[in-house]
């Protein structure tokens, strides 16, 4: 069984639909990339997961379980027990996600409390431990510092410390390093890593950085515009993006302009609430559309764990097939 | 940290030299301090006597040195109707203004902090919106007009409490008259305090319910709820002490509004406090007792003010850095 299945879930702000009908799944152990540029619907989707979707917001999907347990049928109160605990979340700002008004230790105590309960002494222990696991220099004088006492990289260690608190058996990090300075980041990202092989852990890790993600993630989503456009493989999808999209991401990189004068961009922005296309949502930027493209919605094709949504793949050469 | 209670007083006693040479330049200068002692019937040579001998001749800096070293050995004048010195006559209705004004700040804390929570957590419930209408009402409202339908309701049509007056007080401690002991000086304290509070009660409303809609809406709570910890602790644990820290500093200068307030108040229903003596001061140009009234209020903001700011300090972390103020 899946640690985690999404089927065509989506989440809906009055007519716009943030995230449009996605499915996919996460395993034990296994690391899934999610990119793609912003507003593309990778954090909403995250956040529907958790349960963290406000008014107006409507979450809907054919199935949305964890182990076996539909998130969307259960009540508030027992899908609380399962948040924090058992799915647990990092945030992209680690600087305003913590609490100004608390120390660290209240912090890290204040989950413990709530999912795994222990007296004062037991739970102070066991937060000393986690700021050790996660590498914080005398985690003891630590716990009694306030949030704006840390660097943005120690807050993500005290975020991350709290995050696999209750030893949650799915982690979502939504862009957990956007925020931090690149020689933090990569601590951070080995951290992350580190910790969801000892404890074989699901890691959903969204993120801008696609280098990142061939190099940590088993599988990967490219989201655009709300939708799953291409899913595989992190290595398969990134040597040979089928979906246009991937390959303009991947053209996108500054190392892949290596020796040009100018860096290639696609055209335009993702379409918002009113300007959605009729056909393929990326048609309008796409360089490869055909008349077929404007007018008729992709249906995803291609096997179960190679997914692309387009018309027009394209071959291994990456020119399209017609 | 104690640089800054230090660096704190040091501006309150800089803000209340300020506060007493305002009142030292009202007291010289309201009138002909002469004349108000002495009537018309009196010769210019014991006019111009009298004003050797009270110092009104001397250099204004030398006069306010002199008002100074006597307001810090206690001593504010006399009062020119109440034959009396002023800090003794305000003394004795200081009680009076206090419990009012206490009384007045407890109902606007007990009922504006659940009514702006309530209307920040459930900001679609009817009940809500009724709170964000009434209070933008309340807002617009005068204290008097409110105090006017208090008393025709309350005292005049149903006969329930009394429209003036502070009823029975009882001695404590040998100076403080209270009528917080006895029944008949808490009937009398219920109309002006409620009508007080009406006043205060919208701004903290709306500034509490504001305030707790950012909250809510901010990183740190989006992450509470992620925790999975129960709501009741992200709404009342984690939003609400952040909705409190300008709600403290606001507060604070509000309680300036409520003394000024208390002087409407006061005056609607004959309550024997300052803010009654005040009016009763300005209509009979008592001009020492207008000046003293000036000091003992401004002494009592700044107390407030400065006690607001450490309480502030003790509530927020953020402002105790370590090693700022050292």
């Amino acid at each position: 069984m899946s640690l985690l299945t999404l089927d065509k879930l989506s989440v809906t702000f009055g007519n716009f639909r943030a995230v449009d009908q996605i499915s996919y799944s996460v395993e034990a152990g296994e690391v899934l990339g999610i990119v793609g540029e912003s507003g593309s619907g990778k954090s909403v989707s995250s956040l529907s997961v958790m349960g963290l979707i406000d008014h107006p917001g409507k979450v809907k999907a054919a199935q949305l379980t964890f182990m076996g347990q539909d998130l969307l049928a259960m009540g508030e109160k027992q899908r609380r027990k399962i948040t924090g605990s058992d799915i647990a979340m990092i945030f992209q700002d680690p600087m305003t996600s913590l609490n100004p008004c608390y120390t660290v230790g209240y912090q890290i105590i204040e989950a413990l409390k709530t999912h795994q309960g222990g007296n004062k002494k037991q739970l102070q222990q066991r937060a000393i431990e986690l700021l050790t696991l996660v590498g914080i220099p005398a985690p003891e004088t630590r716990m009694s510092a306030y949030p704006h006492q840390l660097s943005g990289g120690m807050s993500q260690r005290v975020m991350i410390a709290i995050a696999i608190a209750c030893n949650p058996k799915l982690l979502i990090a939504d862009e957990p390093t956007t925020a931090l300075d690149v020689t933090i980041q990569a601590q951070i990202i080995d951290l992350l890593i580190n910790l969801q092989q000892q404890k074989q852990m699901g890691l959903v890790l969204i993120t801008h950085d696609l280098a990142l993600v061939a190099e940590v993630a088993h599988r990967v989503i490219v989201m655009y515009a709300g939708q799953i456009v291409e899913s595989g493989p992190a290595a398969e999808v990134f040597s040979t993006p089928k979906h246009p999209y991937t390959q303009a991401l991947l053209a996108s990189l500054p190392e892949s302009a290596a020796g040009k004068s100018r860096l290639m961009a696609l055209p335009g922005v993702v379409p918002g609430q009113f300007d959605r296309p009729s056909g393929c949502l990326l048609s309008p930027r796409c360089p490869y559309a055909t008349e077929r493209c404007h007018e008729e919605v992709p249906p995803a094709q291609g096997p179960l764990t190679r997914q692309v949504k387009c018309h027009t793949p394209l071959d291994m050469n990456g020119s399209p097939i017609k | 940290m104690i640089g800054f209670i230090l660096r704190r007083l040091l501006q309150a006693v800089l803000v209340m030299l300020t506060i007493s040479f305002a009142s030292f330049v009202i007291q010289g200068k309201l009138g002909d301090p002469v004349t108000q002692m002495v009537g018309q019937n009196v010769t210019l040579a014991e006019r111009a006597q009298l004003t050797e001998s009270l110092g009104l001749n001397d250099p204004l800096l030398q006069q306010y040195a002199r008002y100074l070293s006597d307001a810090l050995s206690g001593d504010l004048g006399v009062s020119y109707y109440h034959k009396q010195a002023t800090l003794a006559v305000i003394g004795d209705r200081l009680p009076a203004t206090l419990e009012l004004s206490f009384c007045a700040l407890l109902i606007v804390l007990l009922t504006a902090t659940p009514l702006g929570v309530f209307a920040a957590i459930r900001p679609r419930h009817i009940l809500s919106r009724l709170i964000v209408i009434v209070s933008t009402l309340g807002l617009s409202v005068p204290i008097f007009v409110v105090a006017m339908f208090l008393v025709y309701f309350f005292a005049v049509e149903w006969q329930w409490l009394p429209s003036f007056g502070r009823g029975e007080t009882h001695l404590l401690f040998g100076f403080w008259s209270s009528g917080l002991v006895t029944k008949d000086g808490l009937q009398h304290l219920l109309l002006p305090s409620v009508s007080l509070a009406f006043v205060l009660a919208p701004i903290f409303v709306r500034l509490i319910r504001a305030q707790m809609l950012e909250e809510l809406d901010s990183d740190y709570v989006r992450y509470a709820w992620s925790k999975g910890i129960p709501a009741h602790r992200v709404y009342f644990v984690h939003a609400l002490k952040n909705t409190m820290l300008p709600v403290i500093t606001v507060g604070g200068i509000q309680v300036g509004t409520l003394i000024a307030y208390t002087i409407l108040t006061e005056t609607i229903f004959q309550w024997p406090g300052m803010g009654l003596l005040f009016m009763e001061a300005v209509s009979r140009v008592d001009a020492p007792l207008i000046s003293a009234y000036l000091i003992v209020v401004g002494l009592i903001f700044v107390l407030i003010n400065t006690l607001v700011d450490l309480i502030y300090l003790w509530v927020n972390p953020r402002v105790r850095i370590p090693g700022y103020g050292q």
